[in-house]
């Protein structure tokens, strides 16, 4: 699970073709349509985002319900298509429940890291000079930690609880988004068309507006798509360190944890929940990987 | 080199300090850094006179510089929980991961430069789409779960390795035999996954790079075999794939902690968890530096070797 530094992104090609040809977003749209691995993991993680939501009308049973007699059953067992947890618990309805709570931990905090690594981002690479410094090497303090690492630093440090864990990805995902995001500004802000718009008198706030949020976002958002898949991972990992979500909520993470003394009694019940928290986050990566090179008119 | 060296030392001072503050700032982040100690009985006396002994009375940069003080001498604090120093509690634990995470890294190294080499060759061939989809996966899957997995596949059903734990001799006394080795194989293939998955990709991508350069053409056109030509390659590329293994390693010294859980090994990830689990900030916060200033260290040692085997590498 690494943070590596993302390639600098092909954006400014981006920008330009938003400026002159029309066309752009047709044209990705166009190329999304052709690529069958991304169609298809986007209806996957579409179908994954859809039944969390709709839980409660898709889920046959009250993810809550214990029942001592059955507990641990296998997958089949009549009532139950997915087996029970180890309190007897309906586990399909648990992973479909399990979906809202795990999608909201990992997502949260990509969305506030992009806003706030976005804004910061764009403060170092338009103002330059003492500002950058400033926010970018506060920035590299917080790569000096691998990122499960720091994750697990600061929620260890605040307790467990959603809002801590939600935090404390936040604060994981706020560098390498705002090094994306300075990097592009940096390169737009040189560029030879904003430097005519400043010169016709355009102010900072409508550069930034018209010119670079167009560029920035773009990369940053493709670049979100990917961290989203690590942020799923990251945000399971810390409830199944116990540090997210308490029982008896439902959640893939904490679900698994509970489930691991269950390996040697139901081993294919156990890790259901893994194969939930492994098939959106590939989803994620692989709708990353579509969508940057659909945007990408150089490939 | 020497003043490329130096400026690169004088950058890491900065960082090296900034991650000091992060640490300190933890016990903190916590609430009251006297919660976890106080009986939540305590009269208001004892509680202050708690405070003073700990110091929590003074400013906040006077306890930082007395902290840091300290923790350069060694002295980490100690355990809420046992009153054992930190540092010898971690001192125990760190060859504990340094054996696994040095395993996994040279595990997910092999397969990883096999597999993108290959890629990087045949590009657009099965084994490139193979290896893709093994990287995509590689860096998707919850590795806490494959431990899992893998625990379920070779140590429930097959009963070919144990489950969990690290040998015999239990948290101490590891050997190279095929007592501990054999202990050793799950966690060690669970945690290579990501650096392979990696390793592979970044192989695949400069070998990629590198053939598509006109030198490599003008090799071809001398009539060199394949071989000969995967030499240049290699050494073309072994700055970077060298570099991507030596932050996969730090990668993994701190990110161990899910895998170790997983398979009850006794390395620092396994202290961090018991410190999690029972609110014992100090343990907390010496596990945290010294892995993180191990992995600036990395970083540091890295980008020095890097830019000596390649000087066009060196960063401003």
């Amino acid at each position: 699970m690494n943070l590596a530094t993302p390639a600098a992104p092909a954006t400014v090609d981006i920008a330009q073709s938003v400026a002159h040809s029309p066309g752009y977003w047709s044209t990705v749209a166009l190329r999304i349509r052709r690529d069958k691995t991304t169609l298809f993991f986007g209806a996957l993680l579409l179908a994954i985002v859809l039944i969390a939501i709709f839980a409660p009308l898709v889920a046959p049973a009250d993810p809550y319900k214990t029942n001592i007699i059955r507990r641990l059953k296998e997958i089949g067992y009549p009532g139950h298509p997915l087996g029970t947890d180890q309190t007897g618990r309906d586990m399909l309805s648990r992973l479909i429940f399990g979906g809202r709570l795990s999608l909201f931990m990992g997502v949260t905090p990509v969305l506030n890291a992009l806003v706030i690594g976005g804004l910061l981002g764009v403060l170092a690479g338009y103002i330059g000079g003492k500002v950058n410094m400033a926010i970018m090497r506060t920035m590299d303090i917080f790569y000096a930690f691998p990122s499960v690492l720091l994750a697990i630093a600061i929620s260890g440090a605040l307790g467990a609880g959603i809002g801590n864990a939600i935090l404390s990805l936040t604060i994981v995902f706020i560098p390498p988004i705002a090094r994306v995001a300075e990097s592009v500004t940096t390169q737009v802000r040189s560029l030879d068309y904003v430097e005519a718009a400043r010169a016709s008198g355009a102010s900072s706030f409508r550069i930034v507006r018209v010119h670079v949020l167009a560029n920035v976002l773009g990369a940053v958002f493709v670049y979100a798509t990917s961290l989203i898949s690590v942020s799923i991972i990251l945000a399971s990992g810390l409830s199944f360190l116990g540090l997210g979500t308490k029982p008896p909520e439902p959640e893939w993470g904490l679900m698994l944890n509970e489930l691991r003394q269950a390996i040697y009694v139901n081993p294919y019940v156990a890790a259901l929940p893994g194969v939930m928290i492994f098939m959106t986050s590939l989803s994620f990566n692989l709708l990353s990987d579509g969508l940057r090179s659909a945007m990408d008119l150089k490939s | 080199m020497l003043s490329y060296i130096i400026r690169r030392l004088i950058y890491t001072v900065p960082i090296a300090l900034g991650v000091t503050v992060f640490v300190f700032a933890l016990i903190h982040l916590s609430g009251d850094p006297l919660g976890a100690i106080v009986a939540p009985d305590a009269d208001a006396a004892t509680v202050e006179k708690l405070r003073k002994d700990y110091g929590f009375d003074k400013p906040l940069p006077v306890q930082y510089g007395i902290w840091l003080g300290k923790a350069l001498q060694g002295d980490l604090g100690r355990s809420i929980v046992n009153s054992r120093p930190v540092l010898e509690s971690l001192l125990a634990a760190v060859p504990n991961t340094l054996i696994l995470a040095v395993s996994a890294t040279l595990l997910g190294f092999t397969v990883g430069c096999l597999l993108g080499g290959l890629a990087g060759y045949y590009q657009g061939g099965v084994v490139d789409k193979l290896t893709t989809g093994f990287g995509i996966a590689g860096v998707s899957i919850p590795h806490y779960w494959l431990g899992m997995v893998l625990v379920i596949i070779f140590g429930v059903e097959l009963r070919w390795l144990p489950a969990t734990g690290m040998g015999p001799g239990g948290s101490s006394g590891w050997e190279w035999d095929w007592a501990h080795v054999r202990h050793l194989i799950l966690p060690a293939v669970t945690l290579s996954v990501i650096p392979c998955g990696i390793i592979t990709r970044t192989v695949r991508a400069t070998v990629a790079e590198i053939l598509s350069q006109e030198f490599v053409q003008a090799l071809r056109a001398k009539g060199l075999l394949h071989g000969q030509v995967m030499r240049h390659v290699i050494r073309n590329a072994a700055p970077t794939v060298l570099a991507v293994m030596g932050l996969q390693l730090g990668y993994l010294l701190g990110g161990s902690i899910l895998v170790e859980t997983v398979f009850n090994w006794p390395g620092t990830g396994f202290v961090l968890n018991d410190a999690i689990f029972r609110r014992d900030i100090p343990m907390l916060q010496g596990t945290i530096l010294l892995l993180a200033l191990f992995f600036v260290f990395l970083n540091l040692i890295v980008d020095i070797v890097q830019t000596s085997i390649d000087p066009r590498m060196r960063r401003s």
